[in-house]
């Protein structure tokens, strides 16, 4: 992973970069990628506050599902744009200590949600009056 | 790597990498694995609230608790502070002190702003008798919220401290590498905070 050849007119170029402070390209942005950023974030955040707040469609579900979507959405836009998230930083050992990140959250949520959903189903059916009598 | 170590191998063998392996300078890619040990923790908060954010115990519901004026203006908060921070890089950057001073003195306001409407709001639930104790979904609102409020504190402390470096020392090579960090660190923590506004604000109004 870390023995990407350079073409040998990169090398000089690359060396200097390095020469001045290692990770540089990596960690910084420009204003104007910091304008996109930002306002896209405000475009994401915008739209899942208007609507909610204003109540705008019918169906309950539909909203959880576009606001949960625009959210990872913005997540992805912070991580790019603020975060400066890219396969190269760091040989690409930042992108894959986040994948592996990724992929234990994902196990996380969906195992706990299942998990405890099925436990709930699976409990035995109780009316409010053995409600009243538990202990 | 075929043709220098090619020309290389045919008069003298080498049968290690001259290469590093990593990058000389490895504080960015162990901070960034913080981030993501930080992000494991912020999960499992998450699947917590996510399991338990409808277990009200005959107690209020988000819809009864929630004013979303509020947290829009919280959110506003997080995300004013992101750009400003990234002002104050752009300003590092150009080595001009002063500029960046101001900025990541404008940072932390947004971020004390933040902080102090969280707190207004908890506050106000508790004096409701919305307490962790009520119910479930309380206590991992509290929790997940809280840690999240916590992180944002420790940010600010950590702001001041290094505007008191940059002011005595100048911009030099460990300031610029601090200012990463936090950079990392605050940008961070309004990805969690898109979670919170999503999960627990948004959805759980929602019902």
């Amino acid at each position: 992973m870390s023995s990407h050849p350079h073409a040998p007119e990169q090398e000089s170029a690359h060396n200097t970069h390095h020469a001045h402070s290692h990770g540089h390209d990596a960690a910084h942005g420009t204003f104007k990628s910091y304008m996109t950023g930002f306002v896209l974030a405000v475009i994401l955040t915008v739209i899942p506050f208007w609507l909610v707040m204003g109540e705008v469609l019918e169906s309950k579900s539909l909203t959880v599902a576009i606001v949960m979507g625009l959210a990872a959405v913005q997540i992805v836009v912070h991580m790019v744009y603020f975060l400066h998230m890219n396969t190269k930083s760091e040989g690409g050992w930042t992108m894959l200590a986040l994948i592996f990140t990724i992929i234990i959250v994902v196990i996380a949520l969906t195992g706990s949600l299942w998990v405890m959903h099925h436990l709930n189903t699976n409990m035995m059916p109780m009316n409010p009056e053995m409600m009243k009598n538990m202990p | 790597m075929s043709e220098n170590q090619a020309a290389v191998s045919a008069e003298n063998p080498q049968f290690y990498l001259t290469e590093d392996h990593h990058p000389e300078n490895s504080t960015m890619l162990g901070f960034w694995i913080y981030l993501m040990s930080d992000c494991l923790m912020f999960a499992v908060l998450f699947a917590t609230y996510a399991v338990l954010g409808r277990n009200y115990a005959a107690g209020p519901s988000p819809a009864d608790l929630f004013d979303l004026n509020l947290v829009a203006i919280n959110t506003a908060m997080l995300l004013f502070s992101s750009i400003t921070y990234g002002f104050a890089m752009l300003r590092m950057e150009k080595g001009d002190q002063s500029g960046t001073l101001k900025w990541l003195a404008i940072t932390g306001l947004f971020g004390l702003a933040f902080l102090g409407i969280e707190l207004y709001e908890f506050h106000h639930l508790i004096l409701e008798g919305a307490t962790p104790q009520r119910s479930a979904f309380l206590s991992a609102f509290f929790t997940l919220v809280g840690t999240h409020g916590l992180h944002v504190t420790f940010g600010c402390i950590w702001l001041v401290t290094l505007m008191v470096q940059i002011s005595k020392h100048g911009l030099i090579e460990a300031n610029r590498r601090r200012l990463m960090c936090l950079s990392m660190f605050w940008h961070f923590l309004d990805v969690i905070w898109i979670g919170v506004f999503s999960l627990v604000y948004l959805i759980g109004v929602l019902g």
